[in-house]
């Protein structure tokens, strides 16, 4: 196989974890709905703790998409 | 794209070019070798994100009315947000640090909002520049910490209420963790801006190279209302972004505050 053709197949794989990171992003905002409508009172305290989930979850999609641009730029 | 006579570039935007030359330091006079100094784009547009907090913050606070007009409001709605940030995230003693997170999110709020124009550059897309910012607060962390802690610092890594024999596995865990964070906090603000504007650019060349295929032109706008929604969405990210990195700040510091969770 051609070495350009194996990167770009890697990259396409490396994206499937950005996939899981949707998944979990995902949960995390549903939960968040979830609670904010059964307690709307609490929801605003909240906030700052789903946006630090959000972040933390979001950061392991990031890093599949760099191990992605890695393959496609710098290899 | 198969027809087109040169792919569009989505990743050339992020070039740093030099402005005006300084010099090369070492190396043995060949091409490549030595250390060049110069100010270059990405150190212009640093320049003028600084530039523009100070505006913003100067004009804003410079009446100083009982009043305040619009600008005035806008900077003290802008210390409020960060001061309740700071206070809720790693309480009142975190206030302590209200410079360190506040440079920290207008610097970050304004080069992401800066890169958004057309054709200028996004200072936080530069890998080099979010690690330093990372690194900042990584050392401030442990440097804080040690400082009002002492060696109980280090509770840190090993969290209240394990049982013994349960602290071999958790403290290797907690200290990888802690050593991640610079990391991850750096390359989460990176690939956001990066990802975020090779999106805008991909759907752009896609606008170009539709129009050049003749009837399939009239689909062009499909792209280009992606584009516009995305512009949208790139807005939001720029500000969450700032946000976000600015809330991990006030979490680390959290730690150096208050060790042993």
């Amino acid at each position: 196989m051609e070495a350009d053709a194996a990167k770009m197949i890697g990259a396409g794989i490396a994206c499937l974890g950005m996939g899981g990171a949707g998944i979990g992003v995902g949960m995390i905002f549903s939960n968040y709905l979830a609670g904010a409508l059964r307690n709307p009172a609490a929801a605003a305290s909240q906030f700052s703790n789903l946006i630090f989930g959000f972040a933390v979850t979001e950061a392991l999609g990031i890093f599949s998409l760099v191990i992605a641009f890695l393959l496609l730029y710098a290899v | 794209m198969a027809d087109a006579a040169k792919p569009i570039e989505p990743i050339h935007q992020f070039q740093i070019s030099d402005i005006f030359h300084i010099g090369t330091f070492g190396g043995d006079g060949t091409a490549g070798s030595g250390v060049s100094i110069a100010f270059t784009n990405s150190a212009l547009f640093m320049a003028l994100t600084v530039g523009a907090v100070g505006l913003f913050l100067i004009w804003g606070s410079a009446r100083r009315a009982i009043v305040p007009g619009r600008m005035q409001l806008m900077v003290e709605m802008t210390y409020e947000f960060i001061a309740n940030m700071v206070r809720s995230t790693s309480g009142q003693a975190g206030m302590r640090f209200f410079p360190l997170v506040a440079a920290l999110f207008m610097f970050v709020l304004f080069a992401n909002l800066l890169g958004m124009f057309p054709y200028f550059f996004t200072v936080t897309s530069q890998l080099i520049i979010t690690v330093l910012l990372a690194l900042i607060v990584f050392f401030t962390v442990i440097i804080y910490g040690f400082y009002k802690n002492g060696p109980k610092f280090l509770k840190i890594f090993a969290p209240s209420g394990i049982p013994w024999y349960a602290i071999w596995l958790v403290t290797p865990i907690e200290v990888i963790s802690f050593l991640s964070r610079p990391v991850s906090h750096s390359l989460r603000l990176w690939g956001n801006m990066l990802a975020g504007h090779i999106v805008l650019k991909v759907f752009g060349g896609m606008v170009v190279a539709m129009l050049g295929a003749g009837a399939w032109g009239l689909a062009s706008v499909l792209p280009l209302g992606m584009a516009v929604a995305l512009t949208g969405l790139e807005f939001l990210v720029a500000a969450l972004q700032a946000y976000v990195f600015a809330v991990l700040t006030c979490v680390y510091l959290n730690d150096a505050l208050h060790p042993g969770h």
